[in-house]
């Protein structure tokens, strides 16, 4: 189905089974410990062996030799392969550095060999008496001193945007602010870390395996194990988070594989948590300065968002930028992205790749400049509010209701409350403080394919290989078929994640429910006409509804179109040029209230609220656990979470969840989240959006916004740990 | 993980004779901090002496009005012991303040006192470190050194030691009752239980190695506001950036240990008799020899600013 005008009525708009507060289909299955996720899937293959992974024990170096005899010797090992074995694997479009890479290595912990063995212990033990001899390198690891000679990023985000004279309009305007903050290092730090089993049956690999792109995950090992893609299965269906950092192939699925074949047996394989942090990707660090010219009554007439990141060669930017380009009005305007050279780990996509990091930046430039304007922060935003693409004024926005965020959320959060004078609100030993801080997440369109089954008893089954990563996609999609075909939504069967059924968006970006579920609205249309035809019904006038099928006076059950057999159907959505016609985007109003320890500064977050415009909200309950659940990663990235870099060693040193601290439950108080009633219908034919992203964008310089109403002291430097200003509280002594 | 024989035993006596008949065997009790260390083959012992049925699990008043806690005693019921909680608070809420609900339930009173930094060099096997392999160096200094020691470190090694429990104990002058393979008994009081690392940072406590810890014995309850104050960069189930166990008397006088920044819970009692005179005073002579590394000399007003909280808490009690 092609989508290429605006939607206009459609079946969905009915909204008897969509947009309901709905509990996931498969929540059951989670809560009894029952959904199989890839390490646990014992029953798919008999005479499962282990496998673990060996990593490189230095940053960068080439392998001279590696010893295996102690591994091989060792109880219960029954394969080892190393990296020299086989000329470097091919990788696929979207990795930076080789998952087996030969003798170069590229990173710290990047994977060298596998040990195979009859127990998960054994295997482990053994690959401790791996032997490497390495000739080391020197490295870069500090993305500090490599700032000034950064050059311009290559990519398909272009990486220098000028739109009119941004520095005269700078020089000249009557207000300037002028700053530049940094990011750290993050890690997904999801709970399921990757894991694979994979089994050969002649030619033919099966990969049981935890990804969120099981398309680009077939095409990728099939390119590294130099086979044809069809020869690849992937299986999926449950995903203990991803965050981005399942979304391309990693070293755990071509390992096991590997393993498998040397073995002559199933391998399974998990990365341990150090190597989540080290061997896998992360969000990269970032330094951002940003510059804003404005009017005295607080009209932006010229912005600047300048950010630099590194990546080993190959990879990209931390597109930080990105919303600067779309947020605020102002007609002098300059964006850039800088690349500098590290070899460290990988950086790659982390939920709100470019905008969550760009908007801890520009949320806190925004409410420094409306503290030197002498406005109030909400009033700043909303005064710089546009409707149409700043950069091209005729594009407009499809829906964009950022300044409706804002004054609800201020209504609702008590706004007026807030004393505009930092460190003036004092509850005992608590320095009380609010922040506000507008969330931005572009809505990406792309192509999503489902096939639909009728069956017995009018039994619906959808297909397709759009995958769950906690997100709820097996709820929305089970919605999406029983509004189309009018059946209970127990009617409805879903198997995600298998590279066997029609291709899909996948998940990540915030793009997975909007256009997943038009897929499955495409194929359902499809369904219809079918279910219609076959009863002789006229399918422009069949309705669907309660089970049965009628038109023209005539009436069957949905049942009935079976009685030769199974109905299939199959379609994509497929999308036009309304992307390039009009900006879509989702927007929230992020407002965070925290207590502030005078004495110790430790910063208690009180209370929580996000108001979101992003189109029609397809499952209110999922939805509002992928906000809140988003807003908690804020909280992390405000406060505390930060890959450590050893500058000499060249690796991220906190490299478990002992270290790499998220936030616990006594971190989270009360959250609210209020999503806006509204529909998109330049979005698809769903007229939905993402939120799961949104959610993130914006939280943490609320956050921040908000430590510095309550002491007073501004920390462009995250996350905001007491260390960083404890010298400049009040004193209390 | 390598591989490792096990034996259980009955008695504490057996418990040091078995671990005398195998060279670098270990003692196990609640394992979570143990087990954790073998898989990382930071610790490779050949052998497991199982103490966890020796009996050690009871707390007994001593004839002095004290406290016996038995080595076994787990962190959960220990802080919830009614005797615990009434005269000796601050070992109570220093408990709480550790770990997780979860490893509260297994930990035990001696292993958490023999519990092994969290340095992060220490805990990888790709890097130096002297107390993991001695002779290796220190990745610590001038490495990420933000949660690491600052006083009573060495140029071996700048490691805390993790426990908040010790650092109560510490404030309470606990000592250390043990057993040896022939038998004998000794007492340690708790203030020389802990080594500082000079050159032999692998060697963290008076123990010799075939001395097993039967209990802690706390002396009669002093009194006062009992408090511990634990800072960390989240709300829960965090090391302490800088923890303080303090018991402030009426009059102002007082006792105060300091937890997270050295390789033992840090008290000066010389140091206490500041006390009158607020934190900074107190803070000055206690951290007076302090040597922070690049990344955490907060510390440092950190521990100030935090026994200000505590004293501060204590005049309003």
């Amino acid at each position: 189905m092609k989508f290429d005008r605006p939607a206009g009525h459609n079946p969905i708009d009915q909204l008897r089974v969509v947009g309901k507060p709905t509990d996931r289909i498969e929540g059951r299955l989670k809560t009894t410990g029952t959904a199989p996720y890839a390490y646990e899937r014992h029953d798919v293959v008999p005479d499962q062996a282990y496998g673990f992974v060996v990593g490189s024990p230095v940053p960068k170096g080439h392998i001279e030799r590696i010893d295996i005899r102690g591994a091989k010797a060792s109880p219960g090992v029954i394969a080892v392969v190393t990296t020299l074995d086989m000329p470097r694997l091919e990788k696929g479009p979207m990795n930076a550095a080789y998952l087996f890479g030969g003798a170069e290595i590229q990173h710290y912990h990047q994977a060298i060999a596998i040990v195979v063995a009859n127990s998960f212990e054994q295997a482990r033990a053994a690959a401790s008496l791996i032997r490497v001899n390495i000739t080391g390198q020197s490295g870069q690891f500090d993305l500090s001193t490599q700032v000034a000679d950064a050059p311009l990023a290559h990519g398909k985000i272009p990486p220098l945007d000028r739109v009119g004279d941004f520095d005269s309009a700078f020089a000249t305007a009557p207000v300037t602010f002028d700053q530049t903050y940094t990011t750290p290092d993050q890690s997904h730090a999801m709970m399921e870390p990757h894991a694979t089993i994979a089994a050969w049956e002649g030619g033919k690999v099966t990969l049981w395996t935890s990804n969120q792109m099981i398309a680009w995950a077939r095409r990728d090992v099939a390119t590294a194990l130099k086979i044809p893609p069809e020869n690849v299965r992937v299986d999926s269906p449950y995903i203990g988070g991803g965050f981005g950092g399942k979304l391309f192939l990693r070293a755990d699925a071509v390992l096991a594989a590997l393993g498998a074949r040397a073995a002559g047996r199933p391998v399974k394989v998990a990365l341990t948590h150090p190597f989540l942090m080290n061997n896998t990707t992360h969000r990269a660090a970032t330094i951002q300065r940003i510059r804003i010219g404005a009017t005295r009554d607080g009209k932006i007439t010229a912005i600047a968002h300048e950010s630099t990141s590194g990546n080993l060669a190959g990879g990209g930017p931390e597109a930080a930028v990105s919303q600067t380009r779309l947020l605020y009005a102002g007609a002098n305007r300059l964006t850039s992205m800088r690349l500098a050279h590290l070899d460290l780990p990988e950086g790659s996509s982390m939920r709100a790749p470019g905008e969550a990091a760009g908007m801890m930046a520009l949320e806190i430039a925004m409410d420094e400049a409306a503290e030197q304007l002498g406005m109030d922060p909400v009033q700043f935003r909303i005064l710089n509010d546009t409707q149409v693409d700043p950069e091209k004024p005729d594009r407009q926005f499809s829906r964009r209701q950022l300044v409706k965020c804002l004054q609800l959320g201020a209504t609702h959060f008590g706004w007026n409350r807030r004393n505009s004078r930092p460190a003036a609100v004092r509850e005992g030993d608590w320095l009380i403080g609010m922040g506000v801080a507008a969330g931005f997440r572009n809505n990406l369109v792309t192509k999503s394919g489902a096939r639909v089954r009728l069956g017995d008893g009018g039994l619906v089954t959808v297909e397709t290989d759009m995958t769950d990563i906690g997100t709820g996609s097996y709820t929305i999609i089970a919605q999406t078929a029983a509004e189309m075909l009018g059946v209970e939504l127990g009617q409805v069967k879903v198997s995600l994640g298998d590279s066997d059924s029609p291709v899909s968006a996948g998940s990540g970006g915030q793009w997975g429910a909007n256009n997943a579920t038009a897929g499955v609205y495409a194929a359902c249309v499809k369904l219809r006409r079918t279910v219609a035809r076959k009863l002789g019904l006229d399918p422009d006038m069949a309705i669907f509804a309660g089970g049965h099928v009628q038109a023209g006076g005539r009436h069957f059950g949905l049942a009935d179109a079976t009685r030769d057999g199974e109905l299939v159907c199959e379609d994509a959505i497929e999308y036009g040029d309304l992307d390039k016609k009009y900006q879509q985007s989702t927007f929230a109003g992020h407002f965070v209230e925290v207590a502030v320890d005078a004495f110790t500064g430790e910063i208690r977050v009180r209370r929580m609220l996000a108001v979101c415009s992003a189109g029609r909200i397809l499952n209110p309950k999922s939805a509002r656990s992928q906000v809140i659940g988003a807003m908690t990663m804020g909280v992390g990235a405000a406060l505390m979470e930060e890959l450590a870099v050893d500058r000499s060693r060249g690796y991220f040193v906190n490299h478990d969840l002992a270290g790499y601290e998220v936030p616990v439950h006594a971190d989270i108080p009360h959250q609210d989240v209020i999503f806006l009633d509204e529909v998109d219908p330049i979005s698809s034919p769903m007229k939905a959006k993402g939120v799961g992203e949104l959610g993130l964008c914006g939280v943490s310089a609320a956050v921040a916004n908000a430590v510095y109403n309550a002491t007073g002291v501004r920390v462009r430097s995250y996350p905001i740990t007491l260390d960083k200003y404890l010298d400049h509280l009040p004193q209390v002594l | 993980m390598k591989p490792f024989t096990y034996e259980r035993v009955a008695t504490p006596a057996q418990a040091a004779a078995a671990v005398l008949r195998r060279p670098g065997a270990k003692f196990i009790a609640g394992g979570t901090n143990l087990l954790d260390l073998m898989k990382l083959q930071i610790e490779v012992p050949p052998h497991l002496v199982d103490v966890g049925r020796t009996g050690l699990d009871k707390i007994d008043p001593t004839p002095d009005g004290g406290l016996r806690i038995g080595a076994l005693v787990t962190n959960t019921d220990l802080a919830a012991d009614r005797r615990i909680r009434r005269d000796y608070g601050v070992l109570s809420r220093a408990l709480v303040a550790g770990a997780s609900g979860q490893l509260r339930n297994k930990a035990t009173t001696a292993g958490n006192l023999l519990q092994r930094t969290r340095c992060p060099y220490f805990y990888d096997t790709n890097q130096p470190c002297n107390k993991r392999q001695p002779g290796t160096g220190c990745a610590g200094i001038g490495g990420v050194s933000r949660q690491l020691g600052v006083i009573g470190t060495s140029d071996a090694c700048i490691a805390t030691h993790p426990s908040d429990m010790a650092v109560a104990m510490r404030v309470l002058d606990a000592v250390v009752e043990t057993i040896d393979a022939q038998g004998r008994t000794r007492a340690i009081p708790i203030a020389e239980f802990h080594r500082l690392p000079d050159n032999t940072p692998h060697i963290e406590t008076s123990l010799t190695a075939d001395e097993l810890i039967t209990g802690v014995k706390l002396p009669a309850p002093i009194g006062g506001t009992q408090m511990y104050r634990k800072v960390r960069d989240r709300a829960s189930y965090a090391f302490a950036l800088v923890s303080v166990a303090a018991i402030i008397q009426k009059d102002g006088t007082g006792r105060v240990a300091v937890g997270g920044i050295a390789p033992r819970p840090w008290r000066i009692e010389a140091a206490e008799t500041e006390l009158p005179l607020g934190a900074k005073a107190v803070t000055d002579r206690l951290l007076a020899d302090a040597h922070p590394a690049s990344d955490n000399a907060f510390k440092i007003t950190l521990v100030e600013r935090t026994l200000a909280a505590v004293v501060s808490k204590a005049k309003a009690a």
